[in-house]
């Protein structure tokens, strides 16, 4: 094969009809509040570990909703759960269950209990 | 039928003011080495069939398009190198200007419109290429793009096509793929026929022509061809992944032609083909074809009846032979590589679809 | 009192007030170019914020207007408008004058065409609609695809011909996201399997009800919202619509199928309206609908002594604030006609 010299750039269109949703869908079923979230950002204004790092927990609601999960496979481990993030929500979303949950549902995904 | 004439309806809003005769003509500064029939049956087709009066000037230069993008010409410089062929067409007196190249036309009509909200431009422009040269200009009356005057005697082509767009094989129409350059109508989209969603002027000459327009979701999308994109080695891959979403958005409704009126457009999706299916093994086309990609001079040449080889078919990257043989055209493979008096070319390798 | 006074437009702000002025005593011709009273009234299934039959509204409006004060005029255009010393000339199409103490526009509104936003291909690709054709789908409760199909996934595009300068309309429409969120629930009720999802680029919710609308929508229904206005509409090889949007609160461009996608489209002056206006020299402002005097107590009158404005032909209005807005033009008026026509 001949080198050009140049490579193909990967698409970063979120493609929704290809993403699996599966790990929404379990944190939705035990943790139905999730619905409410209108990405307000209070959580992720509230959140010690978004000061430092890449962790926004706004981000990781919609990521998770559009099936973007190994976006989120990573970063949701440094969500300590302390639990500052439900004090704030204007929605009454128990985000703190969300990361649990999440945590939980990619465990079983890389087949660990959490 | 609802669709096409919901299609329709949307594009008579933008009614395009294109003249019939005495054009002065500026090429391309690519297009005769990649499609060397396009230009030259352009010429043929007006003077010789249509005896319409088209007059070249062999002083005219480029209109430096690559370099403004590339932001190595000044856009004062640019304004007076069209000035100066304005000047030109003055001398000869001409009222019509008949452009090319997609990005040229793109350069004419941003100028047209600078000119227009900004006089004192029109009158810096007057100055330099005064100063620069001794000429005087004129902003011309016309100003259309060649695929607009192929438009435009769309019909008066269908009336002489001895192969029309259709499937000899199957009785069905051929489905064509339309790519319009960016710089026809997306950046002022009242200089295009149908405006910038829609735009008529190819979709019209493949309806005239007994063909099938394809839509497909990447229709509107660039196909990644760009100046300053596509200079810098390191940036083409960035370049080539959009003709790869349009090729790949494509490909599930099996064209079995794509039709361009851009040059940039017509390279980079004949040639990337080759690129795409060196660096992936895909290819487009059925059966693990590629797909052919024609200028609309040398669609029109073809359906008239014109020899494949003297269009210069045989010079693009993915040969036509496939879509040859569906529109029944009878073409001499040992021809192919021969010249005029019959001495042989060297044959490119790599070719595809060979 | 035996003044009287001319109603312009019989739809819900014509009918109300019409009605009032009766009660008052006054004496009201109630000028309506259609066969019917009612106006869009007639065209919409369930009102928000409560989802009540809009019929219910309507019998109470007929209830309005079945008064011995009121002349009914159906199926009437006027033709013309002048002012004479201290009176008006109302001109008909069958060509009566009707002069009378003081004039009332209530000509409402007419809905953004949604063909011209090219790019969504409404009556250019299958199963584009726009908000009220989706009502009147309700309506007829038959809500289906064009190839009579169920819909599996259901768009709606907030903004349409609002806060949008291509349009030519940069003032929002007001009442086009709480209708979303109302036929979003309504559509889910309907295929309880759907997924539905609204493009938004802010989510204006500004009525009595309208977020506790939206909450339910998210809560019991599971509608979707992503922040982003979708640029352009295609159709793929399976007949599914595809929209590209921007994920903005992602920050990555998002691209979904659809099988069918609402267009929300926007309330815009009547064009009938403007040509009164015009004619009647009577002042629009830079959103094209009636300028008011004041824009805090004097909406309901303009720079014409004499000629009032109710409803919709004002600015957009929702069925709630039509009424009364209506019932405060008659309360101008009274008062206008009680104080020597000041």
């Amino acid at each position: 094969m001949e080198k050009f010299g140049f490579a193909l750039s990967k698409a970063r269109v979120i493609d929704f009809d290809a993403n699996d949703r599966s790990i929404v869908s379990y944190i939705l079923e035990r943790e139905p509040s999730l619905n409410l979230c209108i990405e307000c950002g209070c959580c992720s204004a509230a959140c010690t570990t978004g000061n430092f790092t890449g962790f926004s927990l706004r981000e990781i609601h919609i990521l998770l909703k559009r099936g973007e999960n190994e976006q989120v496979r990573q970063k949701i481990r440094k969500c300590m759960l302390c639990g500052k993030c439900i004090l704030v929500c204007p929605r009454g979303v128990n985000t703190r269950n969300v990361v649990f949950l999440a945590k939980q549902a990619f465990a079983k995904n890389e087949g660990y209990e959490f | 039928m609802k669709k096409n004439e919901e299609k329709s309806k949307v594009w008579r809003d933008y009614q395009k003011e294109i003249a019939d005769d005495h054009f002065f003509y500026v090429r391309s500064c690519i297009r005769q080495s990649f499609f060397p029939g396009s230009e030259q049956f352009f010429l043929h087709l007006l003077r010789d069939v249509l005896g319409k009066d088209v007059y070249e000037n062999p002083s005219h230069t480029t209109c430096t398009g690559i370099g403004y993008h590339a932001d190595v010409v000044p856009f004062s410089t640019i304004q007076t190198v069209i000035a100066r062929h304005y000047s030109l067409m003055k001398e000869a007196g001409y009222k019509n200007i008949a452009i090319s190249c997609v990005t040229s036309f793109g350069i004419y009509t941003e100028i047209l419109e600078t000119w227009k909200h900004f006089p004192e431009e029109l009158e810096k422009t007057r100055e330099y290429l005064y100063k620069a040269t001794g000429r005087e200009f004129d902003v011309p009356e016309n100003v259309v793009h060649t695929s607009d005057i192929i438009y435009k005697f769309r019909d008066a082509i269908a009336a002489k096509a001895k192969y029309p767009l259709v499937n000899q094989l199957t009785g069905e129409p051929l489905r064509v793929v339309e790519h319009i350059g960016c710089h026809y109508a997306k950046i002022f989209p009242k200089y295009g026929v149908g405006g910038a969603e829609f735009p008529h002027v190819l979709s019209g000459m493949i309806e005239s022509w007994g063909g099938q327009v394809v839509d497909y979701p990447e229709r509107r999308h660039c196909c990644g061809f760009g100046f300053r994109q596509y200079l810098v080695q390191a940036n083409r891959g960035y370049s080539l992944s959009n003709t790869v979403k349009k090729f790949s958005s494509m490909q599930p409704f099996k064209p079995d032609l794509v039709l361009t009126n851009c040059p940039g457009c017509t390279m980079f999706m004949d040639k990337w083909q080759y690129t795409i299916k060196e660096m992936e093994g895909t290819t487009f086309g059925a059966n693990g074809e590629s797909i052919p990609v024609l200028t609309y001079e040398e669609l029109a040449a073809l359906v008239m009846g014109y020899n494949p080889w003297d269009i210069g078919l045989q010079i693009h990257m993915v040969q036509s032979e496939p879509l040859l043989r569906k529109m029944g055209i009878e073409f001499d493979p040992h021809d192919k590589f021969l010249t005029k008096d019959g001495r042989q070319m060297p044959i490119p390798e790599n070719l595809l679809n060979s | 009192m035996n003044q009287h006074v001319i109603v312009i437009g019989g739809g819900t702000a014509g009918m109300e007030a019409a009605g009032r002025l009766a009660t008052a005593g006054l004496s009201v011709t109630l000028i309506e170019k259609g066969k019917d009273l009612g106006g869009h009234l007639r065209n919409w299934y369930h009102l928000f914020p409560d989802r009540r039959s809009s019929d219910e509204v309507l019998e109470y409006l007929k209830g309005q207007v079945s008064h011995q004060n009121i002349r009914l005029l159906t199926g009437q255009r006027v033709t013309g408008l002048q002012r004479k010393g201290n009176e008006f000339i109302v001109s008909t199409g069958n060509g009566e004058a009707i002069t009378g103490d003081a004039v009332l526009l209530a000509t409402g509104f007419d809905l953004f065409k949604s063909e011209r936003k090219e790019e969504y291909g409404y009556g250019i690709y299958d199963n584009v609609i726009s908000s009220a054709d989706l009502e009147a789908m309700f309506r007829k409760k038959e809500v289906k695809l064009v190839n009579g199909r169920k819909p599996e996934r259901i768009g709606f595009l907030h903004c349409v011909g609002s806060r949008d300068e291509k349009a030519g309309n940069i003032y929002c429409s007001k009442l086009c996201c709480v209708t979303a969120v109302k036929q979003a629930i309504e559509i889910r009720k309907i295929f309880p399997a759907a997924r539905v999802f609204c493009f938004y680029m802010d989510m204006r919710m500004g009525g009595a009800l309208y977020e506790e609308l939206y909450k339910e929508a998210q809560e019991k229904y599971s509608v979707g919202f992503i922040r982003g206005k979708v640029s352009e509409v295609a159709v793929n090889i399976n007949n599914r619509l595809v929209a590209k949007v921007e994920d903005t609160l992602v920050g990555r461009p998002l691209k979904m199928e659809l099988d069918m996608l609402v267009l929300m489209a926007g309330m815009e002056m009547a064009e009938d309206g403007i040509r009164l206006a015009d004619e009647a020299n009577l002042q629009r402002g830079e959103n094209r609908f009636f300028k008011p005097a004041d824009h805090h107590f004097g909406t309901n009158t303009g720079n014409v002594k004499g000629v009032f404005y109710a409803g919709a032909c004002t600015a957009p209005l929702n069925v709630t604030e039509t009424i009364s807005h209506a019932r405060s033009a008659v309360t101008e008026i009274v008062s206008y006609l009680n104080t020597g026509r000041k």
